[in-house]
């Protein structure tokens, strides 16, 4: 019998007033009987416009038809041929702009909860099937990845599933990506992260971490050793400031680094050697996903008062619409229409505050966006002690600098084909936040796909 | 994992290793530096490549033990592993070129120093090299400075050996002597970089310094070992370490490395505490 509820099955979470000085996961998951209930709202229907909405068109009647009918693993086979991390995706995925903007139900009501319905099944599948994964019979190729993030262990699952023998190369002592280095636990636990990590080594990848490559070798390095193709997944990790006066005062973080540091290297636990400041009144310049986790991360890390200053409006915010409403209730409190023009600092360089003026929206531009423009006279301060600058990312430039022939844009992103992620160098493809700037995880894993495809073909019609 | 074959200890607070990393002895240059966890869970500290043997497939570090990290690394033998042990990172020292260079190197500051004393000295060059310490004890890497200089100055703060003073004075008598270098290069402690730097500006001669803040990646991916050089936001992980000293603001780097000295000190006496309980 189809559900006709207007409102989604509400996802069990943690209280606000608790999570927000802990780091354990906020959203709890469906129990099986909410996600029964949840799958009857589905309307199965014949033209299937969420999966339009989907990055990686996943039959999403499908598998929540199997949901319906209790077969979990079921459900969990129809994933998987297009998603390779569907308990990440089902947990970070901006749904409510992709798939679930497509749901019929959202016309009138809420629609479907298509996100929360990929995260169950994808845990269940975790918690009921003991491993039984088998190493797929070797066709003697060579591919090499570099990058462990969602594009690269994507593509690397991919081809290795596909026989090829594949090497991922990572920068970092751990692999994961910005899955493990930016994205907070309590959003996106470690262990989830990890146990994909070790599907791919069960499948038989190879992870080879503390490789910089452009350093310790050369994309021409990997061929001469005998690698036939290169996959490019190296994100986009560069972090910006906004060069105003006072940013290399003493409390002032890119989020990456903040982040880093809270997660990669645990600095919220008591056990770290790795040190970060707990502050007391930290304001988070940015409105993105990326800000909205170091505003709450700095909220768990202790601070009685957290800000988020964004200088267009909430509706402008590119954060996904959960994330914010989350930071909301953990009281983390919003300035928008307001920009820092300077970071003041005491006379022993620790920060004490920040300098800001207001803006208004202006006309939209040709894009549609509404430019924020400063009102005069409008300049107050605000005191902190911290200041996380989240403004964006561009892909770190040692790739392309080391890598003769391979074509780069304006931004710094690589130049590769859409549908195959092939670059300007016989070989070599890319994907993910390397090409696109800072993304999405489904899009970066999409790439990855697409180009394992590619890749394949194109080792074989070399035959 | 990576082996310790070597370990050595140069005076009571500086350790020499070499560690089997032959990826990284491969394509090490001087000026250039590793990123080591010693464990699982520790902290990424950066250390500069005192040498290396490609052939035997081997880097050097050589560290002075300061905070919890260097401590516990001091704690491994002959034999144990390095968790982590990534590099060679940052733009090696640029040498080429140059054909008198007095090469100023300060407490452990001289174990990155060295490296380019070598290297500047295998191409040919005239090195002048000042080293200073604290006291005799501490003096380190004496005879392999004065197999690849050919002058060497040897300065203690305290006089108990070579002469008694700073490297900037004994850099200044150099100069008035009418020695004239290409260039000056400065590694040691950073008021020490500060004050050479100074005193090179008055006499217009080209100095680099390398510089050492807070990293954790180093690649050029959190932005927390920046410094302001010329005016303009530089990463040294990966614009530098070596910089023009003449344009770092150094006293903006001095502030930074201060950033974490509370959390650093209670690490040390929890790290110490814990090497006690094990030996008792
Ligand atoms: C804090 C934060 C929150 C986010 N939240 C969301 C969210 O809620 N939903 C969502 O969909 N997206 C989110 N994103 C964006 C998403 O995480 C990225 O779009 C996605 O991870 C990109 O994947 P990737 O594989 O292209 O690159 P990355 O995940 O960046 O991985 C690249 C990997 O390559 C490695 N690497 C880089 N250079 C080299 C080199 N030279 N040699 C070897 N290895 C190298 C890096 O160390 C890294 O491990 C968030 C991003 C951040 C930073
Ligand atoms: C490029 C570079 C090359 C270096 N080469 C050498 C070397 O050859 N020999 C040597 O003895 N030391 C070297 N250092 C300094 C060395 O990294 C620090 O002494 C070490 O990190 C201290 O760690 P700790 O936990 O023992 O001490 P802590 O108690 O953590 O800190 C003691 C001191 O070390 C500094 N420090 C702490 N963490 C870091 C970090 N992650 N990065 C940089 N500095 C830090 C602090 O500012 C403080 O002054 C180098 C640093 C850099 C950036
Ligand atoms: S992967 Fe993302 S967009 Fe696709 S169905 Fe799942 S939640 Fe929706
Ligand atoms: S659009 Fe909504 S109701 Fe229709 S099939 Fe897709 S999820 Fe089900
Ligand atoms: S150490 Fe992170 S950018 Fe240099």
């Amino acid at each position: 019998m189809a559900n006709m509820s207007l409102k989604k099955n509400e996802m069990p979470v943690q209280a606000p007033n608790i999570r927000k000085r802990n780091f354990e996961e906020v959203a709890l998951g469906y129990t099986p009987a909410q996600a029964i209930d949840e799958a009857n709202r589905c309307l199965n229907c014949k033209n299937k416009p969420c999966v339009s909405g989907c990055p990686v068109a996943i039959d999403i009647p499908s598998f929540i038809a199997k949901i319906r009918e209790s077969d979990f693993e079921g459900a969990y086979e129809i994933l998987s041929k297009s998603s390779s991390l569907p308990a990440v995706c089902g947990r970070v995925c901006p749904q409510e702009t992709q798939c679930e903007a497509k749901c019929v139900r959202g016309i009138k009501g809420e629609p479907v909860a298509i996100g929360r319905l990929e995260r169950f099944v994808a845990d269940w599948h975790m918690e009921h099937t003991a491993g039984g994964i088998k190493k797929p019979v070797s066709n003697g190729h060579r591919v090499a990845v570099i990058g462990a993030g969602p594009s690269g262990l994507t593509c690397a699952g991919d081809l290795q599933k596909a026989g090829y023998e594949v090497t991922v190369f990572e920068a970092l002592h751990t692999a994961g990506g910005v899955l493990v280095y930016g994205i907070p636990e309590f959003r996106l636990p470690k262990a989830i992260v990890q146990k994909e990590v070790d599907n791919l080594k069960s499948l038989g990848v190879k992870i080879e971490t503390n490789m910089v490559i452009g350093k310790v070798l050369s994309i021409d390095e990997l061929f001469d050793s005998g690698f036939e193709a290169v996959f490019i997944g190296s994100g986009a990790g560069l972090p910006r400031f906004m060069n105003i006066p006072g940013e290399n005062l003493k409390g002032v973080y890119s989020a990456n680094e903040f982040l880093t540091r809270t997660n990669l290297m645990k600095a919220y636990r008591d056990d770290s050697a790795t040190p970060i400041q707990h502050a007391k009144k930290v304001i988070v310049v940015g409105g993105g996903n990326v800000a909205m986790d170091a505003a709450r991360c700095a909220m768990r890390l202790g601070a009685d008062e957290v800000h988020i200053v964004y200088r267009r409006s909430l509706e402008e915010m590119p954060a996904r619409r959960e994330e914010v409403e989350h930071a909301m209730e953990e009281g983390v409190i919003f300035d928008i229409l307001t920009n820092p023009t300077q970071i003041i600092g005491n006379e022993h360089k620790f920060v004490t505050g920040i300098e800001c003026v207001k803006m208004e929206l202006g006309e939209p531009d040709a894009s549609g966006r509404r430019s924020p423009k400063e009102i005069p006279g409008s300049a107050f301060t605000m005191e902190a002690d911290c200041v996380i600058m989240a403004i964006g990312t561009s892909p770190n430039p040692l790739i392309r600098r080391t890598t003769s022939g391979l074509e780069t844009n304006r931004r710094g992103c690589i130049v590769a084909e859409e549908d195959t992620g092939l670059t300007s160098r016989e070989g070599i493809y890319a994907g993910g936040d390397a090409v696109t700037g800072a993304a999405t995880v489904i899009l970066a894993m999409g790439a990855g796909k697409k180009a394992a495809k590619a890749i394949d073909s194109y080792i074989q019609s070399k035959k | 994992m990576y082996k310790i074959l070597k370990k050595k200890s140069l005076n009571p607070t500086v350790t020499l290793m070499d560690i089997e990393a032959p990826l990284v002895a491969k394509k090490a240059e001087p000026g250039q530096f590793i990123i080591l966890r010693v464990d699982e869970e520790g902290e990424r500290i950066p250390l500069t490549v005192a040498d290396f043997d490609r052939e035997k497939g081997t880097v050097t570090i050589i560290f002075q033990i300061v905070g919890s990290t260097t401590e516990k690394l001091n704690h491994l033998n002959e034999g144990d592993c390095l968790h982590d042990f990534v590099g060679p990172l940052g733009t090696p020292s640029h040498v080429e070129g140059l054909k008198k260079v007095a090469v100023i190197g300060g407490g452990v500051g001289c174990a990155i120093a060295y490296p380019i004393a070598k290297k500047l000295h295998a191409l040919g060059a005239q090195v002048h090299s000042v080293v200073g310490f604290r006291n005799k004890d501490l003096v380190i890497l004496e005879e392999q400075f004065q197999a690849v200089s050919d002058k060497l100055v040897m300065k203690t703060d305290d006089g108990s050996y070579g002469t008694k003073g700073l490297v900037t004075d004994a850099l200044k008598e150099l100069i008035e002597q009418g020695e004239q270098y290409d260039e000056v290069i400065a590694i040691g402690p950073l008021v020490m970089m500060k004050f050479v730097c100074k005193l090179t500006k008055e006499y217009n001669i080209k100095t680099v310094v390398s510089m050492n803040p807070i990293m954790i990646d180093g690649t050029g991916m959190c932005g927390g070992c920046r410094l302001t050089v010329g005016g303009e936001t530089k990463f040294a992980c990966v614009d530098g370490p070596d910089f023009d000293g003449h344009l770092v603001d150094f006293d903006e780097a001095m502030e930074r490395s201060s950033m974490y000295r509370s959390f650093e000190a209670e690490q040390r006496e929890k790290t110490c505490n814990l090497f006690k309980k094990e030996v008792l």
